[in-house]
């Protein structure tokens, strides 16, 4: 597989913003600074790096309540990501959504969710329209183990392979639905393993090869973008944080934890960019500082932007309508 | 008397009637070993087993159906979605299903069913997590509705629900679940459809569910440093729905303010505020007011999240309202 040496250096640079920017979240929830809660995304960057690589700004994503990730690799633009965390009125949001519901159109994000499973038949809808309007763009949905389980899954990969709709289905199978694990919502190992019920292709890679996902997504887009229809990819992932903050984890033992860290996708990237000579360790080290100033940057617009509005308490509701 | 959690005199109840009645069994997500989201099931899996106390996986369609079909099959299940803004995924089980089968089957066949659903905003986690949409359960015909607002009435009321022989929507309130209370240890029931009274006064009465009765109960001691006395009514079921108690404060005080947490438009508020009109019109000295939440989803932001929820100061301001200025 050829990849190009920038695509390898977007790849590499938007995995550790999304490691860096989780930190730094986590930290700042511990800190008592943001309201709410967060789902962080540590551990599975590679899912979304490796997936959004092959896409545009006209493609359309729909996410999950884990959705930091899959915001920054999509475009997401970190100050207003950041200033929405922190429930300001520069935000995605305007303060009004919050981490799970980050949504920006203008990049093709659809909307992070807090409804397990809702962001399926969503995509299904964005990739249909891409189609009537004849574009060539398609929808990716990231969704969970978990989310495999709702009858949105079913449905909406059903109704994607029958209108052959351009959509990606991208299962990040992290082993876990909050507290229970894959073998105890589900009987079967691979997700993936349902594509074939609905007709449609579907793919298992090491989610935490980021080379792996990459491949993988590239040829599902691609069969998606000349009218083939619809695909499935499962990832086999592992988030290193509970499953929101605050989670202790109670079901997970230390081994586990361990054993996946040190299947990290980011240093192993690391380490395989420098042996391909595509960066050096000064490179890489300079990359992880520009991020850290562009995470810092953020926290600083979000900490000195003005407080969420209470005019747009009632704004937004309907759109204005024409009559 | 001993002082429990509104979580754990939860907990209690199901223990209780799991103890007492081998067909009662919980099921949803996280409930076993995880203990429940809101801890509400914690330990049941170690008392009861896997059979009895069942995680499932995130198909809360499924849930509620294995509660339904279970139930029509003899058992009393008490199933749980982990929070309320999720019902949409499994309305149809609720509404469809568990609501008209005993009227559709010519009263053949009974559902003795308990989904328990925490509501409730206040914690900075939007619209998505945080609304309290028991006006669309008590919509609909067949459906019993439980709202409790204390410990006590948390343990009395599950426990009715689980004995009921008819499908019961129980609503819990996420801000309520630390609150401690006097909570005695022996199983008790509590009717469904009995108001209660939890403040008596003679000027007005403040008709309120779940979170609402403590900002009622607070806006009521505000009232009475200006003078006013406010009585306090905990609806504690809108359905069945206890007009008799509503109307016999009204007859009393000549005047009612209604109090939810949901948005005041189309809420059950409106179906309490006519009621008293029609039945009770020649008591009431000022029209009926009513409190909820404006016309919007939940927002996130801490500050909006503040100025959306009705409180106590909102309830005060409503009262004044249908209270003459007194000169002096
Ligand atoms: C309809 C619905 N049911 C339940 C939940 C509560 N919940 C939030 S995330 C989650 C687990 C999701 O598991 P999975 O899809 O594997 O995603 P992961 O969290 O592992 O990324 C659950 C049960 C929800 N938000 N929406
Ligand atoms: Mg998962």
């Amino acid at each position: 597989m050829d990849v190009d040496r920038d695509a390898l250096i977007w790849m590499y640079t938007k995995m550790q913003t999304i490691r860096q920017f989780e930190t730094r979240v986590a930290r700042l929830m511990l800190e008592g600074k943001l309201p709410g809660t967060v789902h962080l995304y540590a551990g599975e960057e590679a899912v979304a790096c490796g997936v959004c690589a092959n896409l545009g700004p006209a493609d359309y994503v729909s996410s999950t309540h884990r959705g930091h990730g899959h915001l920054i690799a999509k475009g997401g633009d970190l100050d207003k990501m950041m200033a929405e965390l922190f429930a300001k009125s520069t935000g995605y949001c305007k303060g009004k959504g919050g981490s799970m519901h980050i949504a920006s159109l203008g990049v093709g994000i659809l909307g992070a969710n807090g409804i397990v499973g809702a962001g399926l038949p969503i995509a299904v809808g964005a990739g249909f329209a891409a189609k009537y309007r004849k574009s060539d763009a398609v929808a990716v949905a990231f969704f969970g183990d978990g989310a495999s389980n709702q009858g949105t899954f079913h449905e909406a990969v059903n109704l994607a392979a029958v209108l052959k709709a351009p959509v990606i289905f991208v299962c990040e199978n992290n082993g876990y639905a909050v507290s229970t694990s894959q073998a105890r919502h589900q009987t079967i190992v691979d997700v993936a393993d349902r594509a074939r019920a609905y007709g449609i292709p579907g793919a298992i890679v090491d989610g935490n090869d980021v080379f792996a996902v990459y491949k993988a997504a590239r040829e599902a887009i691609g069969r998606a973008r000349v009218g083939l229809g619809p695909s499935l990819v499962e990832c086999k992932t592992y988030r290193h944080y509970g499953h929101s903050i605050g989670d202790p984890g109670r079901y997970r033992t230390q081994e586990e934890v361990d054993a996946w860290k040190l299947k990290d996708p980011i240093p192993r990237l690391r380490d395989r960019l420098i042996e391909l000579g595509v960066m050096s360790g000064e490179q890489a080290d300079s990359i992880d500082q520009e991020v850290a100033g562009a995470i810092e940057s953020a926290v600083r617009f979000a900490e000195e932007s003005p407080s969420a509005s209470l005019e747009a308490l009632l704004e937004d509701v309907y759109a204005p309508s024409g009559n | 008397m001993r002082q429990l959690s509104y979580s754990k005199a939860l907990n209690e109840a199901l223990r209780s009637e799991m103890r007492r009645d081998s067909s009662v069994f919980v099921a949803g997500e996280d409930v076993a070993l995880d203990d429940g989201a809101f801890r509400v099931t914690a330990g049941l899996l170690g008392e009861f087993g896997p059979d009895r106390a069942v995680d499932c996986p995130i198909s809360e369609a499924a849930i509620v159906g294995l509660g339904v079909g279970a139930a029509a099959a003899g058992l009393r299940p008490v199933v749980e979605i982990m929070f309320m803004d999720f019902v949409g995924c499994c309305l149809d089980q609720i509404f469809n299903q568990a609501a008209k089968m005993r009227y559709m089957f010519g009263g053949n066949i009974t559902v003795p069913l308990v989904i328990r659903t925490p509501c409730g905003a206040g914690f900075s986690i939007a619209a998505q997590h945080s609304q309290s949409v028991e006006a669309w359960f008590a919509h609909v015909p067949g459906l019993k509705v439980v709202m409790p607002a204390t410990p006590y009435d948390a343990k009395g009321l599950l426990i009715s629900a689980i004995r009921d022989d008819n499908p019961v929507v129980f609503v819990e309130h996420k801000r309520l679940y630390r609150l401690r209370g006097d909570v005695p240890e022996e199983a008790y029931a509590i009717p469904l459809g009995k108001a209660d009274v939890k403040r008596e006064g003679r000027d007005v009465t403040l008709i309120a569910t779940s979170m609402m009765v403590h900002e009622a109960l607070a806006a009521a001691d505000m009232l009475a440093e200006t003078g006013i006395s406010a009585e306090v009514v905990d609806l504690r079921t809108l359905v069945p729905l206890d007009l008799d108690t509503i109307i016999g404060s009204v007859a009393k005080t000549h005047r009612a303010v209604v109090v939810h947490e949901a948005v005041k438009f189309g809420g059950f508020g409106g179906e309490v505020a006519a009621s008293i009109m029609e039945e009770a019109f020649d008591y009431l000295d000022a029209p009926v007011k009513r409190v909820g939440a404006p016309f919007s989803p939940v927002p996130m932001a801490p500050v909006l999240e503040k100025a959306y929820l009705p409180d106590r100061n909102k309830i005060v301001a409503a009262a004044r309202e249908t209270v003459p200025v007194r000169v002096k």
